[in-house]
């Protein structure tokens, strides 16, 4: 979706890009493909490039040692999303390359799926399977039946590939996973989203309110470099999480919420904000619709109410709204990243954007920023085909906000049911481990079990390659180009990934081998560059630098066109809602059917014996892909469940001993885990970190260590508003008798 | 509830969990060092009374333990090593304040001058032995002539051993249960009652034997008081020396200390040595051996036990 | 010149970055590391407190390494750094029994590793690199002699604490508390 920013670039500075993006059309082939090859081994010293282990995307410089082998990465001083200091996992990159469990070549399966034999193909062979395979579905099915889930660099190829086939099937499990929610929220509350990374501005904040979002421990580089800065200049921190976070120790009000009740807490602070006339009058006058409705809506949502469910202490609650309202506007309730929680979540996402909304913080310094993305020309294609089929069609009345493609919804509409018009019989996975991704795996396998094709691109043995037709090994970020970094941030900046070596046993960028699949389905068009290298030089050029100079520099930063990173006083905002107005009462779920106003609505509790399952990251880890890395391994090898002292007494558990889990629906983990006995969780609650308990055997360094909280979550709270796949909802009890050689094993 | 953790994954070998950078070798060392210490120091003063006739086996025979204990104990140092290329490094310097720099030259000198008493005396065992060179004739000579002189340096040495192999542990402040003083005298003791029923085992003369028997009760005696003193000491001391005598008075290494090092290695032997002495006859063998064993329990209990007691931290 | 390190345990979120960063910049190979961090968690549940301590060799002013060294391999250069020459050391691991804070190893060469302040960056003028990664910027590092240095700034203005200070050795980190 555009945004207001875009718009006024567009009609403001027009000519320049508009016209390069014309003239381009007409450089297939060009004069561009020689002089401009530099050649990997020419690289001498330092090379730029932009993190790839998680979604950050910081850039850094790459050294090698005397004898050529890449030794570590250190963050570009220049680079907005880490100002020179990359996190564990950046700085553990290396890592990634040096593993030895890596894909080194490309795979075809030779038994029936799953049972992980394959045999060993030359690039030719993999891609011809592959073109074979599209060619037929495209031609019984139609194209649309060809799906894309990505996560990274890479997918970007295989998006402007299934693209041209005439597909629009790209999802990414960033968004019904994780993010979604709060896009769909704030887009309805502000007519913009949080955007990746964060528009928050933490750096000069007064306050930082946190529900369940544990900054320190979500190594997101930026936010938590910010945070310390907040904390350094005596900022006032409020963490709502039933478990005592990083964030919560340095936290002047820690609020150990009962979990699944934050809606209520939320409804509580606006009810103070609202009837103490904390908020911010003039802003609320001027820029929002709605609030005679929120205020007669949450008349009764008193702390007191709320203290009955959350089981947080009135006074608390007042006195947290009241540190909210002295440091507005310069306050923000964070809106979080992974909120895809309880199934309501969009609703709860909508009263924090609505509180932000009555401080005034969205458009003010210590608030929330307008980010600025660098407008960069994309390389000339002709238009792809207009699909004739989406997969909404499959979900009447389901998920009407959902404003990107559901990478569950494509899971389940690839299970066959004689209801769906559009079944997906192919799928390109690139970069995501959509076994530990997606909720509920029994789902997940019985979609991919009726699929005609299944690639996977990855640069590991993650298990979803286990399932795979065809592995397509991808070279690391480290040994490849990639698109230019473009943004947002409180300035414009670009930042290049060029290779720092070239590609260890047979892996190949992923460019590459989209435009060969490309060459194949005869869609080479939208591959007008033969190399990256030629696009990248080309765009460049097209905004006045060069691939040369940015080898040297890594990132470059640009002025803001307008002096605009917050509200002018006074001035006159024009907001991307219906109204034109910050949304508090939002008409755009109202007239799809949703509450227009967020209501608490109760969730169910552990049965007796049994405790809520929480997961959440561990600062040296990204999801499931970097368990293997053996620097990060080095740091966390595996994880541990968090059990209360009470409950682990309870049970007779100690510090150091394994179980297993089991949840609600007798799903038991695949893996003993070790418990961690710990005044840091709740007794209603058990807590893990994600992305262990790997069964992949490819993966020597983590398999069968720690246990996968995914593989018990087989209850998915479905946000109705937009697909959102709420994982918080499974309840968890222990098995303690095991037997002495599963744990030695 | 309090916890403390290393949450980085730090699992550096030998030293995480917990320090176990000393294994076997260490401990056999200085026993197989105060095996030595005692015999020598035995052997020397004895000689130096003038007894070297009545006491033959102790000033004679026995030391010949001395040089084989001396090698083996050298060669188990030599085996822990981690950077064993670089060995001779240790004979570059002297460093009074590291107990290992003047231990490994105490070391050096006592295992020459106990090789050169064996020479001296290897007719004991080979009464035709001939030293077949010259030179070799000539150098014998030359230390019968200065027998007591190399009698003092043993005699010294011998002492500086047998505290050594004790003040080596007690310098670590790091190790709460090293670091006490008595040890010094405690391992010097052990190592003189180890050395004293080796005279035992070895002796065939029942007046030489029966010296000995005396010799071992009373180090026996003052082995069981400066372990009560030891103790008391840790109690009365900081918290971290009391959770270090914890490791014995309750902790994983309770068993071990008190039946093999107190009550088999000091107890039971004293007891016999006494029922001996009272004129009943027992077998030299039993309180000898027991005594040996006692002494090797003894340094092996410490330096495990001593690696897992640390600060509060 | 005493060189020492300020950790703020307020800032530290315990990521470990200060852990890879002197693995990839000084080749500790993986499996051992020269620092690390320490939590603790005092109190009960909801009363609860933290510290994180991202801890490594104290440089300390009474090393007992240093005195308890056979050889001279471990040995103190300019700022009070304790530093060790693998070609004099034998491996014999007194200097590992004789260190309180558990901070050397035996690298799997045979001789004894540990952190170095980064010596050879701090000579560039550069900082350590755990000091220059940490994205909290928790750590400061520099010269106590020096008045302006960003450790003494900081210790002037803030309440800290150094690790076993009772074991005599003069510990050279600092933790801000």
């Amino acid at each position: 979706m555009a945004t207001r920013r875009q718009f006024i670039r567009i009609s403001a500075m027009g000519a320049g890009a508009v016209a390069a993006g014309a003239a381009g059309i007409r450089l297939f082939g060009s004069a561009l493909t020689d002089g401009q090859k530099a050649t990997v081994a020419a690289l001498t010293g330092r090379t730029p490039t932009y993190c790839e282990v998680c979604f950050w995307k910081c850039a850094g410089w790459v050294y090698k040692d005397e004898k050529g082998t890449i030794q570590k990465i250190i963050g570009n001083s220049e680079d907005l999303n880490c100002n020179g200091r990359l996190c564990p996992r950046g700085t553990g990159g290396v890592g990634m390359y040096h593993d030895e469990d890596r894909l080194r070549t490309p795979l075809i399966r030779t038994e029936e799926r799953g049972k992980q034999s394959f045999r060993e193909a030359t690039w030719e062979e993999a891609f011809d399977y592959i073109a074979e395979k599209i060619k037929v579905i495209s031609a019984e099915y139609g194209p649309e039946c060809l799906a894309l889930f990505t996560h990274g660099s890479g997918g970007k190829y295989f998006s402007t590939l299934l693209h041209a086939l005439g597909s629009p099937h790209v999802a990414a499990p960033s968004y019904a996973q994780c993010r979604g929610p709060r896009e769909v929220a704030f887009q309805a509350t502000f007519g913009e989203t949080i955007e990746s990374p964060e528009r928050t501005d933490i750096r000069d904040t007064r306050c930082l309110v946190l529900i369940g979002s544990h900054i320190g421990e979500n190594m997101h580089n930026g936010q938590v470099q910010e945070m310390s800065d907040a904390i350094d200049k005596g900022a006032t921190i409020i963490t709502v999480d039933p478990r005592y976070s990083t964030a919560a120790g340095k936290s002047k009000y820690w609020l150990p919420i009962k979990p699944a009740t934050d809606l209520a807490l939320l409804l509580a602070w606006i009810n103070v904000i609202i009837t103490e006339e904390l908020y911010d009058k003039p802003y609320v006058e001027k820029y929002t619709y709605g609030f005679e409705y929120l205020k007669e809506h949450v008349r009764n949502m008193t702390p007191e109410w709320a203290y009955g469910i959350t089981t947080i202490d009135p006074t608390v609650i007042r006195e947290t709204a009241r540190e909210m309202a002295n440091a507005a506007p310069a306050v923000i309730v964070h809106p979080g990243r992974h909120v895809t929680w309880y199934g309501d979540d969009t609703q709860r996402i909508r009263a924090v954007a609505i509180l932000n909304a009555l401080l005034g913080s969205w458009g003010r310094r210590g608030g929330f920023f307008r980010p600025e993305v660098f407008e960069l020309p994309e390389p000339p294609h002709p238009a792809y085909p207009t699909p004739t089929r989406s997969w909404r069609t499959e979900f009447p009345d389901l998920y009407k906000m959902a404003d990107a493609v559901l990478a569950n919804g494509l899971c389940d509409a690839t299970i066959p049911d004689p209801s769906r018009h559009c079944q997906f019989q192919g799928w390109i996975v690139n970069g995501t481990n959509l076994i530990e991704t997606l909720p509920n795996q029994a789902n997940t396998i019985a979609a991919i079990q009726a699929l005609q094709l299944l690639v996977v691109i990855d640069t590991m043995p993650m298990e979803i390659t286990g399932w795979a037709d065809v592995v397509l090994p991808e070279c690391t970020y480290l040994e490849r180009y990639d698109d230019l970094r473009v943004g947002p941030h409180r300035k414009p900046q670009i930042a290049l990934r060029a290779p720092a070596a070239e590609p260890m046993y047979n892996t190949k960028p992923a460019f590459w081998m989209a435009r060969e699949l490309a060459k194949r389905l005869g869609v080479i068009e939208y591959f007008p560059f033969e190399t990256m290298e030629e696009q990248l030089d080309w765009q460049l050029k097209q905004v006045g630098s060069s691939l040369e100079e940015m080898k040297k520099i890594g990132v470059k930063t640009f002025d803001r066109p307008y002096d605009d990173l917050y509200f002018a006083p006074d001035e006159d905002v024009e907001f991307y809602t219906g109204t034109g107005k910050i949304e508090l009462y939002s008409l755009a779920l109202e007239e799809a059917g949703y509450d227009p106003l967020p209501k608490y609505t109760r969730h169910e509790e552990p049965p007796e014996g049994y405790y809520r399952l929480n997961y959440g990251r561990a600062p040296m880890h990204t999801f499931s892909r970097t368990s293997n890395n053996p620097n990060l391994t080095d740091l966390m090898e595996e994880n541990s469940v968090w059990v209360n002292p009470r409950v682990a007494k309870e049970w007779g558990l100690s510090t150091g001993q394994y179980v297993h889990l089991m949840n609600q629906d007798g799903k038991r983990s695949e893996f003993p885990i070790k418990v961690r006995v710990t005044e840091r969780i709740r007794w209603d609650s058990v807590y893990m970190v994600h992305g262990f308990g790997h069964d992949q055997k490819k993966l020597r360094r983590c398999y069968g260590k720690g246990a996968s909280d995914t593989n018990l979550i087989t209850k998915v709270l479905v946000d109705p508003i937009m697909g959102g796949t709420g994982m918080r909802g499974n309840f968890v009890t222990f098995i303690t008798d095991l037997n002495a050689e599963e744990v030695a094993s | 509830m309090n916890e403390e953790l290393i949450i980085s994954g730090r699992e550096n070998l030998m030293v995480d969990p917990q320090l176990h950078i000393w294994h076997w070798p260490i401990p056999l060392y200085l026993f197989l060092g105060g095996l030595a210490a005692g015999v020598l120091f035995f052997a020397a003063l004895y000689y130096l009374m003038g007894k070297e006739e009545q006491y033959r086996t102790a000033v004679r025979r026995v030391p010949f333990i001395a040089p084989i204990a001396l090698v083996l104990g050298l060669a188990a140092l030599f085996y822990d090593l981690n950077h064993k290329a670089f060995f001779w490094q240790l004979y570059t310097t002297i460093r009074l304040e590291s107990p290992m720099s003047w231990g490994a030259w105490t070391l050096l000198v006592i295992t020459i001058a106990s090789f050169i008493w064996c020479a001296l005396h290897i007719r004991e065992f080979f009464p035709k032995w001939d030293w077949k060179y010259r030179w070799l004739k000539d150098l014998e000579s030359f230390f019968n002539r200065y027998k007591k002189p190399l009698a003092w340096v043993m005699l010294i040495f011998a002492i500086i051993t047998g505290v050594y192999t004790g003040i080596l542990l007690s310098a670590f402040n790091a190790r709460p249960l090293w670091n006490t003083s008595v040890l010094g005298p405690l391992f010097l003791a052990s190592g003189l009652s180890a050395g004293a029923a080796a005279i035992v085992l070895s002796s065939k003369n029942r007046e030489e034997r029966l010296l000995f028997t005396k010799i071992d009760l009373i180090i026996l005696g003052t082995e069981l008081f400066l372990i009560i003193h030891m103790f008391m000491g840790f109690l009365a001391s900081t918290q971290v020396q009391i959770e270090a005598a914890q490791l014995f008075l309750g902790g994983p290494y309770t068993m071990v200390f008190w039946i093999f090092v107190v009550i088999l290695g000091i107890i039971i032997p004293g007891v016999l040595d006494l029922m001996e002495l009272g004129g009943r006859h027992i077998p030299a063998l039993i309180p000898g051996v027991l005594v040996l064993m006692g002494s090797f329990a003894f340094r092996f209990v410490f330096v495990f036990a001593g690696q897992v007691s640390r600060w509060l931290y | 010149m005493r060189y020492a390190m300020a950790v703020d345990t307020r800032k530290c979120v315990g990521c470990s970055d200060c852990v890879v960063a002197c693995q990839t910049e000084n080749n500790v190979p993986i499996g051992f590391c020269r620092d690390w961090v320490v939590e603790v968690i005092d109190g009960t549940y909801p009363q609860l407190e933290i510290e994180l301590r991202s801890e490594r060799c104290n440089h300390c002013d009474n090393a007992p390494c240093v005195r308890c060294c056979p050889t001279g391999a471990s040995h103190i250069v300019e700022g009070g750094v304790v530093l060790v020459k693998p070609n004099k050391c034998i491996g014999c691991g007194a200097c590992i029994a004789s260190c309180p804070y558990d901070a050397r190893f035996p690298h799997p060469k045979g001789y004894v590793d540990k952190c170095t302040f980064c010596i050879h960056r701090v000579r560039e003028g550069m900082k350590p690199a755990c000091v220059a990664v940490c994205p909290t910027k928790c750590m400061y590092f520099g010269d106590l002699e020096d008045p302006n240095s960003d450790v003494s700034v900081v210790l002037k203005k803030r309440k800290y604490k150094t690790l076993i200070p009772e074991a005599g050795t003069k510990p050279q980190l600092y933790f801000l508390i």
